[in-house]
């Protein structure tokens, strides 16, 4: 065991982790990088579509901010959605002049197009590889800095101060495991902890998110005691091929490509989903179209229906959507040349996470979170197509900077309990939170927590977490797997595109006895070395915590906003549901409350209209 | 330890073909492979009953810490065969049914994060985007080779990462437009640089090279990421003189023998041999300048 010591710890290397470290590193702070990867293997490189910045005559970040409003359904809180607007053009023009391989126009300036929801062509592009070429390149002057990274380090644990009430609570640092030699490390912060570990997609069987994605940084924040905010509000994208969730680009319904179903129906017309826009109505609308016809019977197999391309002949195809030839030749053995290609919806973005102020601050002094982990909120009930990447650049900053000068100044959204507006009261049909045994080790979570000076609280975490492995190592238990599978199937089958009351319900008992299950898992691998049956294992718990987290919140809203669909309750009911759901660990104990949208801007209002395109 | 290479795997067409330009893009010929490979199965399949059911994988073990590991050996896994499957979708199946502690790199399932370069076969290919359907059985899975293996699938990447960092790759141009202007750069710039940025650091084109075995030949990727800045125009003429130095010192690029073995293997269909080739023939010119 060793203390690894700096002034700022930042927990994961994509995006908004990256972008952090630079930041933290350029305020004059000794920052180290701790990923379970390396950072060029993170999950911001396969973002394809482009980051929104308004930095052409013709547009500002006030339109841009209006868009991103509307888009949320009205539950952004406009303090972040104008901060997001506002530094995302500086913030792409740095990445320009870190020498990123943007897309260009004749005259030699960064090419823009527009996109879905957008009133102007301001999504900043690197051809489809928007993402991966963004995370190289802040890899690239990760290096160039010489800031410390620590790769293949899996931290499994903050280490926090054990006051009763979580805002009296400091981040001291973190727990890392080393995959490669099996060694547990400490992480002294003197300054902060930024977490960055993106999305929770491995909670659906079907997603277009990594292996990697099992949200981590949520559930270690939210155990610590910071509230996980709105996180019934998930994206599902409509086209991904069935057998692995790799996503088909929007582009191909752009460029003309139809949806048909096993009667050979262009069902978005003939059974009235879309009468207008057809096959390209919003991302929500198709996705509930397809398993409509899949659960009427007019599916293919696994659940799937055909994107046909084949008519725009292969000149043009090729011209313009040639990487998608690429994706279904290897990715499901289909040339979309001589063949429809299957898609279904499948999980893609998590609009809920870590709750923070827009300078990536939680209620835990010493405690940041930013990109998708991260709930600002810019995204609110659904995400515009474009405002993920940028997202990580603004904000990803923001809390690195923070972090590195320990300023707090300034920030108009609150945090924590104090926010608290309501309290919700809701029937539950199962018990939620810690399973209570004697014995809690095999799933030690950070409840229990110490005080003391930060190499003190650090050392105590880690020797739980010493333990905690041990215990996992020791026991003779069921595989992780087989919980999650079942974990990942009741989501599935019940908190997807289509929710109700019964199903959310049924969720919860699913869930619960995952968690139960949870308490006999055992890691059967024996070896110190590249234990990644540890690593998953201890993931999975994550999985759990979250998932409860979102179905709860699910089962509260009883309305239609956004991503969020519910049998029985087909509109947004801004009088009873404009408002914030929060979902408190409260040691062990969930508690679900809510705080105030915020729709004041600097200067103006944003009065909810209507969400139509 | 590490796993011997194959020597049916290198194709000497070195020296036939270097300077071709009309050569069909590397990526149409590998599109071109998959059709023949599968049209060709088509028609063993319907002249011969073979079994449908499962896939059948012969995969490398090893873990130093783990005593009837640390012999390496070749496991058998049969998996339910599903249309679609891949590789890697073959190995997450056997991990999560029958042996949770075989081991491999794997992240984002679609070709981008660069993980999970393997030996599939007797070639380097990334799993996840390797088809099942396409390969003979039983197919046989190992580390890549030429790198140390640390357990199972997994070899320490750290020497591939060195080299990377020995061509200094970041973007070092100073002399920036101020405030929210961007610098200039031509379309033709930016497609000229393009496939040398599509690089996912998967090490499959180290592992191919003959020369970069065992030795400290900088190898394909790292000279490609020096192409991807020598060849921006963003970046100035000292800078690029400064790199062209850094290439052309003893393990740079004099020492490939164009053999194509990279870019046979690139998952991204770089063409990494001609990317060397140019940067030989730059240097040349430099150098010519100041003699």
């Amino acid at each position: 065991m060793t203390l690894h010591e700096h002034d700022v710890i930042v927990v994961g290397a994509g995006g908004a982790g990256l972008r952090a470290a630079i930041a933290a590193n350029e305020a004059g702070a000794d920052v180290a990088l701790v990923t379970k990867l390396h950072p060029v293997r993170s999950h911001t490189g396969a973002a394809e579509g482009g980051i929104n910045a308004a930095l052409r005559d013709g547009d500002s970040w006030e339109d841009h901010a209006y868009d991103t409003m509307k888009g949320s359904d009205y539950l952004g809180d406009a303090p972040a959605v104008e901060t997001l607007c506002q530094d995302s053009p500086e913030e792409t023009i740095q990445l320009e002049h870190w020498g990123m391989a943007f897309s260009r126009e004749d005259d030699g300036r960064v090419s823009q197009r527009p996109f879905g929801g957008l009133s102007f062509p301001r999504t900043t592009y690197a051809g489809a590889e928007t993402g991966h070429h963004l995370l190289h390149t802040m890899y690239e002057q990760v290096v160039k800095r010489g800031i410390q990274v620590y790769d293949e380090q899996y931290v499994t644990d903050l280490a926090v101060t054990d006051h009763e009430d979580p805002e009296d609570r400091v981040c001291q640092g973190c727990i890392g495991y080393d995959i490669k030699t099996g060694q547990l490390n400490g992480f002294v912060a003197n300054n902060g902890v930024v977490i960055a570990t993106g999305g929770p997609g491995q909670m659906y069987a079907h997603t277009t998110n990594a292996v990697a994605q099992t949200g981590d940084g949520q559930a270690m924040a939210y155990r610590a005691g910071v509230p996980l905010q709105d996180m019934e509000f998930v994206q599902f994208h409509p086209t991904t091929l069935p057998s692995t969730g790799v996503l088909i680009s929007e582009g191909v319904r752009g460029e003309g490509g139809i949806l048909y179903n096993s009667n050979g129906e262009r069902f978005m017309f003939e059974y009235g989903y879309a009468n207008n826009d057809g096959e390209l109505a919003s991302r929500d609308v198709v996705a509930r179209a397809e398993v409509t016809e899949v659960n009427e019977g007019r599916g293919y197999e696994n659940d799937a229906v055909h994107l046909d391309m084949r008519h725009l002949g292969e000149e043009r195809i090729t011209d313009r959507l040639e990487n998608i030839i690429h994706l279904a030749t290897d990715f499901e053995g289909v040339d979309p040349l001589e063949e429809p290609m299957p898609v279904k919806p499948g999980q893609h973005y998590a609009m809920g996470g870590i709750e923070t102020d827009e300078n990536g601050e939680t209620c835990i002094d010493g405690l940041y979170a930013a990109g998708e982990c991260a709930c600002v909120s810019v995204h609110g009930a659904n995400r515009l197509g474009g405002n993920a990447l940028p997202e990580l650049i603004v904000f990803g900053a923001r809390a690195g900077r923070h972090a590195a000068s320990e300023d707090g100044a300034g920030a108009q959204i609150e945090t924590g309990s104090s926010a608290r507006i309501e309290t919700a009261d809701i029937d539950v049909p199962t018990e939620l939170g810690r399973v209570e045994t004697g014995s809690d080790d095999a799933v030690a979570d950070g409840g229990e927590l110490h005080s003391g000076s930060p190499k003190e609280v650090v050392n105590r975490a880690l020797e739980q977490q010493r333990e905690r492995v041990e215990t996992l190592m020791e026991t003779d238990g069921i595989n992780h797997a087989d919980v999650r599978s079942d974990l990942q199937e009741t989501m599935t089958e019940n908190v997807n595109v289509f929710r109700n009351e019964a199903g959310l319900k049924q969720a919860l008992k699913d869930i619960r006895a995952c968690r139960e299950r949870y308490q006999e898992v055992g890691v059967s691998d024996p070896s110190r070395t590249f234990n990644t049956d540890l690593m998953h294992t201890i993931e999975t718990r994550n999985l759990i915590d979250q998932a409860e987290v979102l179905t709860l919140g699910a089962l509260a809203r009883t309305e239609f906003r956004g991503a969020h669909w519910r049998q029985s309750h087909q509109e947004r009911k801004d009088e009873e549901w404009l408002k914030h759901t929060m979902v408190a660990w409260n040691d062990g104990a969930p508690e679900l409350y809510y705080t105030d949208v915020l729709l004041e801007g600097e200067s103006k209002k944003y009065e909810p209209k209507v969400r139509s395109y | 330890m590490s796993t011997h290479v194959s020597e049916s795997e290198s194709e000497a067409q070195a020296g036939t073909d270097q300077q071709t330009t009309d050569r069909p893009a590397a990526q149409q010929r590998r599109l071109e492979k998959k059709r023949a490979s599968n049209d060709q199965r088509e028609q063993a399949d319907s002249s011969t009953e073979t079994d449908e059911e499962t896939v059948h994988l012969k995969v490398f073990r090893y873990d130093p810490e783990v005593k009837d590991k640390q012999e390496p050996r070749f496991d058998d896994f049969h998996v339910p065969a599903k249309k679609g499957m891949t590789v890697l979708d073959a190995l997450i199946y056997s991990r999560d049914h029958y042996d949770s502690s075989l081991t491999f790199r794997h992240s984002c399932r679609q070709a981008i994060c660069g993980s999970d370069a393997l030996f599939i076969n007797g070639s380097q290919r990334l799993g996840c985007q390797t088809q099942i359907d396409e390969l003979d059985q039983p197919v046989r899975v190992e580390p890549l080779p030429h790198q140390e293996v640390v357990k199972d699938l997994v070899v320490d990447m750290e020497h591939f990462y060195d080299q990377m960092d020995t061509v200094e790759p970041y973007f070092q141009e100073e002399d920036l437009p101020s405030g929210l202007d961007e610098q200039r750069q031509d379309r033709e710039n930016r497609e000229k640089i393009k496939m040398s940025t599509r690089c996912i650091w998967c090490g499959a084109c180290m592992s191919s090279c003959n020369i970069a075995a065992g030795g400290n030949y900088l190898g394909p990727a790292a000279i490609n990421k020096a192409y991807r800045f020598v060849m921006d125009e963003r970046e100035g003429e000292d800078l690029k003189q400064q790199r062209l130095e850094t290439i052309e010192e003893e393990q740079g690029v004099w020492r490939c023998q164009t053999q194509f073995s990279c870019t046979n293997v690139c998952p991204k269909d770089i063409p990494l041999t001609e990317h060397i080739q140019e940067l030989k023939r730059e240097a040349v010119k430099n150098n010519l300048k100041f003699w």
